[in-house]
């Protein structure tokens, strides 16, 4: 059994980002990265499967422009068994990330793709359901609970209307929600230990694979979401202002 | 272009998610001098057909594989049809089904996909599509190099549009679904009858003030029933257990703009503030006044949610369109 888990490269979410001089892109020049959050949800989730069933053999892939191996390297040493970094000359937008995760997945020929539902840089919540498109194989997406059993996996799904539970046959293509569970820390021994496991890096043309854009920037703005707050004293005043200032009450 | 949009509906009625979707679709139609037509699919969608007739001709796909709705099996009857007839641009609400559904279809279609859209414009025939990155602190105007194009479309961002006088031709349509590969088992909803978030005019929202799901109730339940609105709630109380998760809004939540969002005991994380700051009015009370969310609020207060929330429904109860 194998568990082919993704993680794209994105800047830290926790910092202010800003635009490049021409505006068309955004300024990657000083930012720190990390692996996507939603991506590390699907790694940890994969090792505790792993946990349970010592046969599972956990792979995590990079597919990067710039060098992408120290925060692949991250999910050596959270527990990945290996890392396969696939080598781009160019940004990819979702299509051709799921184009060359097919191509991976063609080659490794995992039971199981486990991945974040979204990126947190562009937050497209695309490339699963791709994936499982280009490959026809079964999805579920936004799950917050998962078990695998003769061959299939019992799920959660966090949707809308509630939480709908439901089962799909393996191989499937899963993406996982927040509340999946709580990304392990690695050990500064851990983290030492990774950096002996290999990384097989893999061009993108050795796919067979040239990038082809599906989406073109044409501008982006940064937005203020700042407001002039009134400060009030009393529980009636803000009634007051709610239904007769700003009539909404 | 000609467009087709995909509506969710329940019952007899359109979804108000799909309602503002078809708003952007009859808009692009239109502007560029081409056609909208709405899709149902479902095992029984002739009752909501003729609410989405109100604004569009439709297409009714019935069949019983056909619910429960799952990606899969709705993506393939999408794609189909779509190749069929040659549409240039296929929409549907950002809602949890259109980010699942539609995200598949634009997998069959060949990837021209923009999620989450907020606004659109034509320039020189082109459709400009503006859509939130980065938890929504930028937006980002971008163009699809090919089609059919997919778009989902944030409802927040969209006024619904006016009902036409007469009503639109409704066509059925035979389509021959494969067997879903998602085996649905049921869902678990716990909202207990409020409006969702993304449907109403009020939603009041607890934060990590609230103890437990019986003050939550109690509290920010009851000042939504108060004022006919719906609750709302941050990622902490969903994580410790205290909300249902549907009521949770957020990035990775459900992005609202109502009238008035009401945050009570809220503190203000990025991620939460990327599912409400376009609200039309916000108002926030925490105990902590130097709370983010009150860079975002128009009108303020600080203190204890425990002490000033009774007042408020005490005060307001009564006045409101709620109960």
């Amino acid at each position: 059994m194998k568990i082919l888990v993704p993680t794209k490269r994105v800047p830290d979410p926790d910092q202010r980002v800003k635009t490049t001089a021409d505006g068309r892109a955004i300024d990657t020049d000083g930012l720190s990265f990390v692996a996507n959050p939603f991506d590390l949800i699907a790694l940890e989730e994969a090792l505790r499967l792993r946990e349970n069933d010592g046969a599972i053999e956990v792979v995590t892939v990079g597919i990067g422009v710039e060098d992408y191996e120290k925060e692949l390297r991250t999910t050596l040493a959270m527990g990945a068994d290996r890392a396969i970094l696939v080598e781009a000359d160019a940004e990819l937008d979702p299509w051709n990330v799921a184009s060359a995760l097919k191509a991976v997945v063609t080659r490794e020929r995992p039971d199981l793709v486990l991945m974040g539902k979204q990126a947190v840089d562009d937050d497209s919540n695309q490339a699963g359901q791709f994936l499982a498109a280009m490959l026809d194989w079964p999805q579920a997406t936004f799950i917050s609970k998962i078990a695998l059993a003769d061959g299939a996996a019992t799920i959660d799904r966090e949707t809308d209307a509630g939480i709908e539970s439901a089962s799909l046959k393996l191989p499937a293509v899963v993406t996982v929600d927040l509340r999946l569970n709580e990304p392990r820390y690695a050990s500064m021994l851990q983290i030492m230990k990774a950096k002996k496991k290999p990384i097989e890096r893999i061009a993108l043309s050795d796919l067979g694979l040239a990038v082809e854009p599906r989406i073109e920037m044409v501008g982006v703005e940064v937005l203020s979401s700042k407001r002039n707050c009134q400060m009030l004293s009393s529980v009636d005043e803000l009634i007051q202002k709610l239904r007769d200032e700003a009539q909404v009450i | 272009m000609n467009v087709l949009l995909i509506a969710e509906y329940e019952g007899d009625a359109l979804r108000i998610a799909s309602v503002a979707a078809v708003g952007m679709a009859n808009d692009v139609a239109q502007t560029t001098g081409g056609t909208c037509d709405v899709l149902l699919l479902g095992a029984d969608a002739s009752a909501a057909a003729e609410d989405a007739a109100r604004y569009a001709p439709v297409l009714v796909a019935e069949h019983a594989d056909l619910s429960p709705a799952t990606a899969d099996c709705h993506a393939a009857v999408i794609a189909e049809w779509v190749n069929a007839k040659g549409y240039d641009v296929v929409v549907g609400a950002a809602t949890t089904y259109g980010k699942d559904t539609l995200g598949r279809a634009a997998g069959l279609l060949g990837g021209y996909m923009a999620s989450d859209v907020v606004g659109h414009d034509i320039l020189d025939g082109e459709l400009l599509l503006k859509r939130p990155m980065f938890a929504g602190s930028v937006n980002a105007t971008v163009k699809l190099l090919g089609g059919p194009r997919v778009v989902t479309v944030r409802s927040s961002a969209y006024d619904a549009p006016t009902a036409n006088e007469s009503a639109s031709p409704i066509t059925t349509v035979e389509v021959t679904p494969q067997p879903a590969r998602l085996n649905v088992n049921g869902v678990a909803s716990k909202t207990g009858g409020r409006p969702d978030v993304t449907e109403a005019a009020v939603v009041v929202s607890g934060g990590r003030a609230w103890k437990t799901s019986e003050d939550f109730e109690n509290n920010v339940g009851k000042l939504a029933d108060t004022v006919g609105g719906a609750a709302g709630s941050s990622r902490v109380l969903v994580d410790a257990g205290i909300t249902p998760n549907e009521l949770q809004v957020g990035q990775t939540g459900k992005i609202v703009a109502p009238d008035l969002y009401l945050a009570l005991g809220i503190s203000g994380a990025v991620q939460h503030l990327a599912g409400m700051k376009n609200s039309k009015v916000i108002a926030a009370i925490n105990s902590d006044k130097d709370a983010p969310i009150f860079q975002v609020a128009d009108f303020g207060l600080v203190g204890d949610v425990y002490k000033l929330t009774p007042q408020l429904i005490e005060k307001l109860a009564g006045t409101c369109a709620g109960v």
